[in-house]
C-alpha cells in the first residue's frame, strides 16, 4: 500500500570517477517537493533520515547565499555541513556546493557540487541530485561516509569473525 | 612468487589485538607512525611490523606528505565498493521517507485551502 503510493527506495548509480548520481520519485508536485527542500523548518523534520536531530537549518536560497545544516546524531556526535549556493531555478533546479565540516585536521577539506533537479510527472515529481565531487577520492570518501557510525560496528563483526577462524 | 593477500590473510591480521588497536585509532583519521607509537606505548619497530602486516593485506594504506609519511584506512578493503553504495543508497531512502511525511502534510495543507 504505501510501496504504491510513495516513491520506494532511492537509487544510487556512479555515472563516472567522479561523481554520485541519486534518484527518487516523490507521490508530490513538484513545488512541493521543492518547498520541502528548501524551507528550513521543513528540512529539520526529514534530513536527519530519523538518526538524530536538525538543530540547525540555515538557508539563504539566492544564487551566493549561504546555507549549513547540523545534526546531532542519536549516537551523540554532531555532523555539520554547509556550503553556497550558486544558481537557484525556482521549483525547477538548485546548484549549490556542498562541504563536510568534520574533516580531519591535515586532510583535504574539497567540497562537492550538488544540482538537484525536480521534474514532475503528472502528480508526482522525480528528484535527481548529481554529486560532483573534485576527485575520485573524494567521491569514495563521500560514498565510504554513511559507514563511519557503523565503523565500530564493523570492526567488532570483523573481530568475531577473525576469532571464528581461529 | 608473490601471492595477492586474501580476505582471510585480512581477517587474520585483525585478530591481534595491537593491529585491532592501529585500525580503530586509524579509523578516526590519518597518523604517522610517531603518533601511533605515543598512543600504543609500543616501540616504533613494532608499530612499523604491524603497519607492514597491515599494508600487505589491503587494510591501511600509505601516502607521503612533505617530509612524513602518513598511514590510513585503506577502506575499499575493509569493503567492496558495492557494500559503500547500498548504505549510501540506505542513507538517502532513510532520508527520502522522511521527506515523504513532510509531503503528505504539505498536500493536506493544500487541499485544506
Amino acid at each position: 500500500m504505501t510501496a504504491a503510493t510513495r516513491g520506494g527506495g532511492a537509487v544510487v548509480t556512479l555515472p563516472n570517477d567522479t561523481q554520485i548520481l541519486v534518484t527518487r520519485e516523490f507521490a508530490a508536485p513538484k513545488h512541493l517537493v521543492y518547498k520541502a527542500w528548501t524551507t528550513p523548518e521543513l528540512v529539520k523534520r526529514w534530513w536527519n533520515a530519523k538518526r538524530g536531530e536538525v538543530t540547525i537549518a540555515e538557508i539563504d536560497l539566492r544564487a551566493g547565499g549561504k546555507w549549513r545544516y547540523v545534526m546531532i546524531a542519536d549516537r551523540g556526535f554532531e555532523v555539520a555541513f554547509h556550503g553556497e549556493f550558486r544558481e537557484i531555478v525556482p521549483n525547477e533546479r538548485i546548484v549549490s556546493t556542498e562541504i563536510y565540516e568534520g574533516v580531519p585536521p591535515g586532510v583535504p577539506n574539497e567540497g562537492t557540487v550538488n544540482t538537484a533537479t525536480f521534474r514532475q510527472s503528472g502528480e508526482r515529481t522525480v528528484l535527481t541530485i548529481l554529486i560532483q565531487a573534485p576527485s575520485q577520492q573524494v567521491r569514495d570518501l563521500i560514498l565510504q561516509s554513511g559507514m563511519e557510525a557503523g565503523l565500530q560496528d564493523a570492526l567488532e563483526l570483523l573481530e568475531q569473525v577473525a576469532e571464528s577462524l581461529g | 612468487m608473490a601471492r595477492a593477500p586474501t580476505t582471510s590473510d585480512a581477517f587474520n591480521a585483525v585478530a591481534e589485538p595491537r593491529r585491532r588497536e592501529i585500525l580503530e585509532l586509524l579509523a578516526r583519521g590519518e597518523k604517522t607512525v610517531t603518533e601511533l607509537v605515543s598512543r600504543l606505548r609500543l616501540d616504533q619497530p613494532q608499530v612499523s611490523k604491524h603497519l607492514r602486516v597491515l599494508r600487505e593485506v589491503g587494510l591501511v594504506e600509505a601516502r607521503v606528505d612533505g617530509r612524513q609519511r602518513l598511514y590510513r584506512l585503506a577502506g575499499s578493503q575493509l569493503k567492496p565498493i558495492h557494500d559503500w553504495v547500498k548504505q549510501f543508497e540506505r542513507s538517502w531512502t532513510e532520508r527520502f521517507e522522511a521527506l515523504d511525511d513532510v509531503l503528505e502534510d504539505l498536500k493536506r495543507q493544500e487541499r485544506r485551502r
